[in-house]
């Protein structure tokens, strides 16, 4: 098989792939969110569970955890299909990573700012959303930029769940045509493209952002 | 039976019992791949940071693009790289060895931002006063940069260790003997995979948490404001 042949095989895969880690970006955004805002105003018992969850996801192994979600968690009764197993390990795990940024920048919106809304008798929900979180999710964004294309590097791990994504058809086409310079070239190389169209998108994100809500016309930034 | 090992499934507490001895056969193979994986990123890591400061486009701009390209492909297709193209040009590693150089690889990318991110948080002031003090450019980063740039590197260095240890079981899929792979091959003959892979995740929790702890205390220990070299 020429280039070309190979191409349409893993583009194929690499549709999997986009879709996988778009998908489990968003949902490890919303479990980044909800575990960090947790840590940080959730009161005793739920920043002690969004602790646990970190500690627990941020601390072992990816594939041990996916594979533990494919393969032990059935025995006792829960299972999924491959593709939502898959999406769901890498959602948690890149989401226990995600909390500590959602955390750390929280912390670093100023006191002061905390004091002036509940002076204005905000709740603290209104704290949260209109004053505190437009500042801090700025912050975040470099990092989240680095969290999703570590989330879609990762993604080449939900192959070993039975799930046809790009790293599936580059191994397996590897196995049927024995031509590994091409397909791992191939393949190195729509991941690439792929993570820079991720940075791309997150500077436009930031950007967006910078000029939003956050900062309304006037505004010192 | 394992390693002259036997398991016993009567209950789940014996099952783990009776597994740890060959998991720890495993682990030592994990510590090593980390271990030789980390020195290979740290000495090719530190090439690309002294590369990347080099005068000339030429070299700063190629040397940019690979570690951009190493830091953003995934570890597992690098590794499948190697596995399989390298032979191919004659030369064949053992699978432990490819792996290894695999993981070295990947974190050059982020040690190389590492050494970078330490070389350059030395003020320009510094470099000027060197050479007002008639310093030679050998001298200067020998007593003046580098015992600085240590505090802040070591840390840095140290999370992506404990990182790199957890990708270390991504190197069962080209053969590696290493504790997942034990604890699945264990789970292909008991038929009982949910004791040996949660034992495997408590493992690796010990043993980041205590990296982790580790590395805090180093963290403290370490001179904020530089260590001499001699």
């Amino acid at each position: 098989m020429t280039w070309t042949q190979l191409l349409p095989n893993l583009i194929k895969g690499a549709e999997v792939t986009a879709l996988i880690a778009v998908a489990s970006t968003l949902l490890g955004a919303v479990f980044a969110f909800a575990a960090g805002i947790a840590r940080v105003s959730g009161g005793r018992l739920l920043s002690a569970i969004a602790l646990t969850y970190i500690e627990i996801f941020r601390g072992t192994s990816l594939l041990v955890q996916l594979f533990w979600l494919y393969y032990a968690l059935p025995l006792i009764g829960i299972s999924f299909d491959p593709i939502a197993t898959g999406i769901f390990g890498l959602a948690l795990n890149i989401g226990a990573y995600g909390a500590e940024v959602v955390r750390g920048a929280l912390v670093s919106v100023s006191e002061q700012q905390r004091e002036a809304a509940k002076a204005l008798n905000f709740s603290g929900a209104h704290t949260m959303i209109h004053i505190v979180l437009p500042q801090a999710v700025i912050e975040m964004m470099p990092s989240f930029c680095n969290l999703a294309i570590q989330n879609l590097k990762d993604t080449a791990l939900v192959s070993f769940i039975s799930i046809a994504d790009l790293s599936f058809h580059a191994q397996s086409l590897r196995n049927l045509t024995l031509q590994s310079v091409p397909i791992y070239t191939l393949t190195l190389l729509i991941y690439f493209a792929m993570a820079l169209v991720i940075a791309a998108a997150m500077r436009w994100l930031e950007n967006k952002l910078r000029r939003g809500a956050a900062f309304p016309k006037g505004a010192a930034s | 039976m394992m390693y002259g090992f036997a398991w016993d499934t009567s209950t789940p507490l014996a099952y783990a019992i009776s597994i740890l001895p060959i998991l720890g056969i495993g682990l030592i193979v994990t510590l090593e791949a980390t271990v030789c994986g980390f020195a290979i990123a740290m000495g090719v890591g530190l090439v690309f940071a002294l590369l990347r400061r080099a005068k000339s486009r030429l070299i700063t701009w190629p040397v940019g693009l690979i570690v951009e390209f190493l830091r953003d492909t995934p570890l597992l297709i690098q590794l499948f790289f190697l596995f399989y193209v390298l032979p191919q040009f004659g030369i064949v590693l053992p699978a432990f060895l490819t792996g290894a150089l695999a993981l070295g690889l990947q974190y050059s990318a982020y040690t190389s931002e590492v050494y970078r991110a330490g070389l350059e948080a030395i003020g320009r002031g510094q470099w000027e006063a060197a050479t007002a003090l008639n310093l030679t450019r050998a001298q200067t980063y020998r007593d003046v940069v580098i015992p600085q740039a240590i505090p802040r590197i070591v840390p840095a260095l140290g999370n992506y260790l404990v990182s790199m240890l957890k990708d270390t079981p991504v190197l069962s899929v080209i053969t590696v003997v290493d504790m997942l792979n034990l604890a699945n091959l264990i789970g292909d003959r008991t038929f009982e995979y949910l004791v040996p892979l949660s034992l495997v995740g408590l493992i690796f929790l010990i043993l980041t948490l205590g990296c982790s702890a580790l590395i805090h205390v180093i963290e403290r220990v370490l001179p904020k404001r530089g260590i001499a070299l001699r």
